[in-house]
């Protein structure tokens, strides 16, 4: 772990809010998010996960609040922070009637990096995965786990500060997600934070801290061990469960 | 399948679709109201006839008859003077940069030549670019022209001057049958409502058809039991209601706005128009078997069937003066033989022993297309 | 601006194309071969139509009169007879197009006064046929009549002044229509597959969800619409230029004034019609609403641009609605630059609005394209 508590934070989020007509899909959140952490958004689906990470990422402009990304204020100005964050959607976003390296090279000159670059990054990232000998294959063609490992890789290529993951193992095998969640671990030790949302609770052990959104609240916050004493439980599972629970039971 | 377990499941699909298309409230506005609004629109808006033709006058010697003359083509409806330096560089310029179309050169004197009875030349001179436009007007033109010299010579001699005894008369008279006021309207609706139905609703089959694939949405339903065909058949019907929808709407409108008279039986007409309707589904049906997104849908449908259908189903061009290669790629296109039936039914009064012919044709183009849709469909999918 | 990050998303759209036989069949093949077929088709002649005749008269006048119309090439006799009877169901079962009648006493009408009448009745279901061939029966009958009467002159007294109407066409001496057609028609094929293209382009993007990744990139609104338009702007020219050929060596339309003006024009032509779609693209949401729109604007663009029926014939508000069709202007400075002969002189002005239309569609999509919703 390179979390840096003295340095300034990489996400800091005030009272973000976002309304869809009557529906209010993120209610008032606030966190913040230290540099080189990897933090996890925990919720059902539906919980606003995904909403909040569009808000941070200026794609989605909020109802009220403020967020600071990377130094930037996302909500006053959206576009500056877009040099400074990589982003790895839930629906799979790469064109997959393209190649592995015609994406690459798309991204990579899209964001500004020369060709000698991409070329020196392409390799380490794609040797990394396993994905070299596959360069020139149509991304239609790769299976899914090795599809959301090429996104999580060409989210990287321009090095960004801040990563955004959503949802980034749904629906791969036991396996990938393991080493999904060591490329994660390398990623922050490099230095870049990671701000990842799941609903797989398992995995919400690896994070260093983490939230738990029940209808757009943040519910409860803080490391896994100080998420788990504060509701008396002694494992994630029954901490989601007893936050949602309770809602259940009532209606 | 036991057949009533088909039926259930049949109507169940047809329910779902429904809904489905219900829902959608913004594109069903759309899908009602575009066709109408498009007919009302080129109902009003084309017209062929000879009208606001800019024409240049050369008068070498301006006097009161040549003046007359002026004035009589300023006043028509279909002429428009345009003043143009009557040397021959100016003409070439203005009907090279379009300012004028037709250019009528009238020689020196032609009070005193009309006083002495001497012979007139007047040249008229049409642009030939647009040939049949051409000669429509260079027709107007000349009988402009042929009437200012008999009043003229009418108001210098007295009437005894047109009496001569070589002048040899022969008058047409012409009655259009089934059309008398030659209404714009009347030539054009009919064909408008076959074209703008058959690209609305070949479009939208094909494209409701190809979404689901492309979204990966038809999976689910391949899973059941039923056989693609009969889920895409599902699929079709409330379509088909919305076509009969727009056929009513439209045909609504012709009557209304136009005055488009249905001379023939209505139940004929509507019984036609379902069929037609049927067709056009059919096309989509087949364009989306071989189009795996929506964008070669969209190419397919509207870029392969909007100018065929405009040119060759006899909406502006008469399939008569087709060339014969045409004429028979013209068979092939569905909106043709509607559009004999349409304007047959509404315009004519005719009745199935007339038009039985172009039916069976309709439906066998149907028929034929079903059977070639569900066949690949069949085909693409299991 | 960085346009390396532009240069890479116009290669991305151009394999994106390419790779795709489908589409490359479609961009390609749809519009040649509909221009090589329907180039064919524009005409409004209508050749031998079937001419039902009543004849009342039954002499050697009448009989002169309907030789006339039959060797004249337009119409073919299929009958005569003597009364009506009959006439009604001829029309209705399409045994005859036209029906002439020639009332008894023609022929005493024409000894005695110089002066006849004869009635024509046509099948006006389709009223353009219906025009040309009244149009061709006066010119048949106006010849006859010089004939008819001229063979029964005895003396000539006093003659009426005549008047020669000279009439020539300025153009296209040949009265060659694909002339006319051939340009309208590649105008026309390269707007629709240009339209279609750009404006399904961008909503397919929101449909699959891969313009969230490009959202997200520091990529300016300018530089993506700019990335989309310049393929499409190359693919169009192609398609034109390839049309232009095929018109050249196929129909030998004429090419009366300077060529490179023409493809000048072009270029700042599809500017306009592809800003159009990308504006298009924009503000949809589905590739099915987008449809709508285009078959909605394509139509409008096509019937209203003087391509099939004369712009000047329409009522006056429906040619201001012309005013603002680009479709028209190209139109109007391909025929005036390839028929007519014009040069910079005439279609100047023209193209210079075209350019400002260009500038202003795609200033307005610039504007309007949000990369953040909500």
């Amino acid at each position: 772990m390179s979390v840096r508590p003295e340095a300034p934070l990489a996400i800091a989020a005030d009272e973000l809010t976002r309304r869809f007509g009557d529906f209010t899909a993120v209610n008032a959140i606030s966190f913040d998010v230290r540099q080189g952490e990897v933090f996890g958004f925990l919720g059902a689906n539906g919980a606003g996960k995904t909403t909040a990470m569009r808000m941070l990422i200026g794609l989605l402009a909020p109802t009220s609040g403020r967020a600071t990304v990377a130094g930037v204020d996302v909500v006053r100005d959206p576009d500056g922070v877009r040099q400074r964050i990589g982003y790895m959607s839930q629906r799979f976003s790469l064109y997959d009637d393209l190649t592995v390296q015609e994406n690459i090279a798309l991204f990579g000159a899209i964001y500004g990096l020369d060709d000698r670059t991409i070329a020196a990054r392409a390799e380490g990232l794609l040797a990394r995965i396993g994905l070299l000998d596959a360069r020139r294959d149509l991304v239609r063609k790769l299976p899914l786990g090795w599809r959301q490992q090429l996104s999580f890789s060409v989210a990287l290529l321009h090095q960004p500060q801040v990563l955004f993951l959503d949802e980034p193992t749904g629906g791969v095998d036991p396996i990938t997600r393991r080493v999904f969640w060591e490329l994660i671990y390398e990623t922050a030790a490099a230095g870049t934070t990671v701000l990842v949302t799941t609903h797989y609770l398992d995995e919400a052990e690896y994070c260093d801290r983490l939230t738990i959104m029940v209808d757009g609240r943040i519910a409860v916050a803080g490391t896994p061990g100080e998420v788990k004493t504060s509701l008396g439980v002694d494992s994630l599972d029954a901490a989601f469960l007893q936050l949602t629970r309770p809602a259940a039971g009532v209606a | 399948m036991r057949l009533s377990h088909l039926i259930a499941a049949l109507r169940g699909l047809v329910v779902k679709e429904t809904r489905h298309v219900l829902r959608d409230r913004q594109t069903l506005v759309i899908l009602l109201l575009m066709p109408l609004a498009q007919v009302l629109l080129y109902g009003f808006a084309i017209r062929t006839d000879v009208r606001g033709v800019q024409v240049a006058v050369v008068d070498p010697t301006p006097d009161a008859t040549t003046r007359a003359l002026i004035q009589r083509i300023d006043g028509s409806a279909r002429h428009t003077v345009v003043t143009v330096e009557p040397t021959d560089d100016a003409l070439a310029g203005a009907f090279a940069a379009g300012i004028i179309r037709q250019a009528i050169v009238l020689p020196p004197h032609v009070d005193r030549r009309l006083a002495r009875r001497e012979a007139l030349a007047v040249q008229v001179l049409t642009d030939g670019s647009d040939p049949n436009a051409g000669s429509a007007m260079a027709s107007y033109a000349e009988a402009m022209v042929r009437r200012w010299h008999a009043d003229a010579l009418v108001a210098r001699h007295g009437p005894a001057v047109l009496r001569a005894p070589d002048a040899v008369q022969i008058e047409l008279v012409t009655r259009m049958r089934f059309n008398p006021t030659m209404e714009s309207a009347q030539l054009f609706v009919p064909g408008l409502i076959a074209l703008v139905l058959t690209i609305v609703s070949a479009m939208m089959t094909a494209i409701a058809i190809t979404r689901e694939k492309e979204l990966g949405t038809m999976e689910l339903l391949l899973v059941s039991p039923l056989r693609p065909s009969t889920i895409v058949i599902g699929k079709m019907v409330p379509y088909a209601v919305l076509g009969m929808a727009n056929v009513a709407i439209v045909l609504g409108a012709a009557q209304l706005v136009f005055h488009v008279p249905i001379r023939g039986s209505v139940t004929l007409l509507l019984l036609q128009s379902a069929l037609y309707i049927v067709t056009t589904l059919a096309l989509g049906l087949v364009i989306s078997t071989g189009s795996r997104t929506q964008r070669a849908a969209m190419l397919a449908a509207l870029g392969g069937l909007l100018l065929p259908t405009i040119m060759l189903s006899g909406f502006i061009f008469p399939i008569d003066s087709l060339p014969t290669p045409l004429k028979v790629v013209s068979h092939i296109i569905p909106a043709r033989w509607f559009l004999v039936i349409v304007r047959g039914i509404m315009l004519k009064g005719a009745g199935l022993e007339v038009l039985w012919q172009e039916t069976l044709i309709l439906a066998g183009l149907t028929t034929l297309l079903l059977a070639v849709g569900i066949r690949r469909l069949n085909e693409r999918l299991d | 601006m960085a346009w390396r990050a532009v240069r890479a998303l116009v290669r991305k759209e151009f394999v994106q194309v390419f790779r795709d036989p489908a589409t490359v069949v479609q961009v390609f093949a749809i519009p040649v071969i509909q221009l090589l077929i329907l180039s064919n088709a524009a005409t409004f002649d209508v050749p031998r139509a079937k001419l039902l005749v009543i004849d009342e008269d039954r002499t050697p006048a009448s009989a002169q009169i309907i030789q006339r119309l039959d060797g004249s090439g337009r119409f073919t006799v299929v009958g005569v007879q003597p009364t009506e009877a009959g006439i009604e169901q001829a029309f209705l079962d399409r045994e005859a197009r036209a029906v002439l009648r020639v009332p008894h006493g023609f022929a005493r009408d024409l000894a005695r006064d110089r002066r006849a009448r004869v009635a024509l009745a046509v099948d006006a279901e389709d009223g353009a046929a219906a025009g040309i061939l009244q149009t061709a029966a006066q010119a048949i009958i106006a010849d006859a009549a010089r004939e008819v009467g001229g063979s029964e002159v005895t003396a000539l007294t006093v003659s009426m002044p005549t008047l020669d109407v000279r009439g020539s066409q300025w153009f296209n001496p040949t009265r060659n229509y694909k002339h006319f057609m051939v340009p309208g028609l590649l105008v026309s094929l390269t707007s629709i597959i240009g339209l279609l293209l750009t404006s399904q382009n961008i909503v397919r993007e929101k449909e699959l969800g891969t313009i969230e990744q490009l959202n997200v990139t520091p990529l300016t609104r300018t530089q993506f619409l700019l990335g989309k338009l310049l393929p499409f702007w190359i693919l169009g020219l192609a398609i034109f230029t390839i049309g232009l050929t095929v018109g050249k060596l196929a129909f030998g339309i004429p090419t009366r004034g300077p060529v490179p003006l023409v493809f000048m024009s072009a270029a700042i032509y599809l500017v306009v019609v592809l800003g159009i779609g990308l504006f298009i693209s924009t503000i949809a949401r589905t590739q099915q609403q987008v449809m709508f729109v285009a078959f909605f604007l394509l139509l409008l663009f096509l019937l209203l641009s003087g391509i099939f029926t004369p712009l000047e014939s329409a009522p006056v508000w429906a040619q201001r609605i012309a005013a603002v069709n680009p479709v028209k202007y190209f139109v109007f400075i391909m025929r005036t630059v390839l028929v007519r002969g014009g040069g910079l002189a005439e279609v100047g002005p023209t193209m210079a609005g075209l350019a400002l239309a260009g500038v202003g569609v795609m200033a307005l999509a610039v504007r309007q394209y949000d990369k953040r919703s909500g």
